[in-house]
């Protein structure tokens, strides 16, 4: 029996881990741009800020994720369900990039056009929705889509801490030695990893300002 | 002559200084700046790069403040700053279009920031389209869809959008090429004729100086020199002027007799 043939048969609980990796990403991906956007704002405009906040990011994203899982389990309300757990540590995992390409956005945008705008008039709020991040979006969504493609793979971890997903096929193929069960989560997550790659990346050239 | 001060300036320094701060090398830019801007003239500030120029028109709309004195626009030395700023006219040498807005939503940003009713924006991007000398067309192109020269325009038709007493113009025709900057010129002059505004010219071209400016304002290493008529500018004797006019004339030399009058 192939791995294809192995999917087949299992189709139903291939799709059911794939939403629920789906879920994991998506829910851990969205309060990550929520978190992540702001504070990229802030930071740029605030540049003594930029520096800690970043390294904190940065940190974060060198915890083993195996290690974070653990980290977070002693948590409060947190720590009582495994999903919420995954989706603390994907969130934290996703931050970064996202926190990274806001900052990086906004400080790109031409200072010549801030300027024209600050001295036509437009308030400090105008300036962030109608010129910085009109114009700071391609970039913002790059890092979107970095958050995306590491949370799909760091998400396949999750099942370790009994959050499921992909990674369930994973653990228990390489508990059974059985190549065939490893892919048959393996495929479909490095399917939605180039899924969410192609399609975001599509988003964004079609975003980019000329 | 300086235009008879009966009336209040529209546009007042006052001792005015403006250092940088310690953390950008705390450079004094200015010093002890008087100079009065009379309603409907075009004032030009003239000099090198790092005279000052720039800076001097960044005190007018807030963008900066002055470090000691003050500088009275319409008599106020406060208030709503970005009252002020939609009340001032701004055109900058590198355009600062947003690259991300056709050109009417460039030029409408002013009034849509001030709530007008839509026909009325619509309406006055036209207006403003056809006194630049830009065609309708244009209205729903972006900017790097632009000739230098129409970006120029936009930039200008923006500034005028929502009918400021006062531009403030930093060296406008500064990136364009010979011909398109002389169009502009005089397509500048036509206008100010036609709606008298009180224009603030930093070039550091004597030649634009003295053919758009009613007043000449010198200014070197951050202070105000002399403040002249084109006509008094070419015949004065201060060594900082003549300097000025010597390097134009030299300029022209080369070219002798051959018609450039």
């Amino acid at each position: 029996m192939n791995v294809f043939q192995f999917m087949m048969q299992n189709r139903g609980q291939v799709l059911e881990l794939t939403l629920q990796h789906l879920w994991l990403v998506g829910i851990s991906t969205l309060f990550a741009v929520l978190i992540g956007v702001p504070l990229g704002i802030v930071i740029a405009h605030r540049p003594r800020l930029g520096k800690p906040v970043l390294a904190g990011a940065n940190i974060i994203q060198t915890i083993p994720s195996l290690a974070l899982f653990g980290f977070l389990l002693p948590l409060p309300w947190l720590g009582d369900r495994a999903d919420r757990l995954a989706i603390l540590a994907l969130t934290l995992y996703a931050l970064l990039p996202v926190i990274r390409n806001t900052f990086t956005g906004i400080r790109g945008v031409d200072p010549a056009v801030i300027e024209a705008g600050r001295g036509m008039g437009l308030t400090d709020s105008q300036l962030l929705f109608q010129v910085e991040l009109p114009l700071a979006l391609s970039v913002i969504l790059s890092g979107a889509r970095v958050a995306i493609v590491i949370s799909v793979g760091v998400a396949t971890i999750a099942a370790a801490i009994g959050a499921g997903g992909l990674g369930e096929f994973i653990f228990r193929g390489l508990a059974m030695v059985n190549n065939q069960v490893i892919l048959a989560g393996a495929i479909p997550a490095a399917v939605l990893a180039l899924a969410a790659d192609l399609g975001v990346g599509w988003l964004e050239r079609r975003l980019r300002p000329r | 002559m300086q235009p008879p001060g009966t009336e209040r300036p529209i546009i007042e320094f006052r001792d005015v200084s403006f250092t940088l701060p310690s953390s950008l090398g705390g450079m004094q830019v200015l010093s002890g700046l008087n100079l009065e801007i009379q309603q409907g003239e075009v004032l030009v500030l003239l000099g090198r790069s790092g005279a000052g120029k720039t800076t001097t028109l960044k005190l007018v709309n807030r963008l900066l403040l002055p470090t000691a004195g003050e500088v009275r626009v319409n008599g106020q030395v406060d208030g709503d700053v970005i009252r002020l700023r939609r009340s001032i006219g701004y055109v900058i040498q590198e355009v600062g279009l947003f690259p991300h807005f056709t050109v009417e939503g460039n030029v409408s940003l002013v009034p849509k920031a001030e709530g007008w009713p839509r026909e009325r924006i619509g309406a006055r991007v036209q207006e403003l389209l056809q006194m630049v000398g830009l065609a309708a067309e244009l209205a729903s192109r972006y900017p790097h869809q632009l000739s230098g020269g129409q970006r120029q325009r936009v930039g200008v038709a923006r500034a005028l959008a929502a009918d400021p007493a006062i531009l403030l113009m930093d060296e406008p025709f500064g990136a364009l090429d010979p011909l398109t900057r002389d169009e502009l010129q005089r397509e500048f002059l036509i206008l100010q004729q036609r709606l008298h505004k009180t224009v603030v010219f930093v070039t550091h071209d004597l030649r634009e100086a003295l053919r758009l400016g009613s007043r000449i304002a010198l200014l070197e290493t951050g202070r105000l020199v002399a403040v002249l008529t084109p006509e008094d500018f070419l015949h004065s004797n201060d060594p900082r002027t003549s300097a000025y006019v010597k390097a134009f004339a030299d300029g022209l030399d080369p070219m002798g007799n051959r018609g450039d009058s």
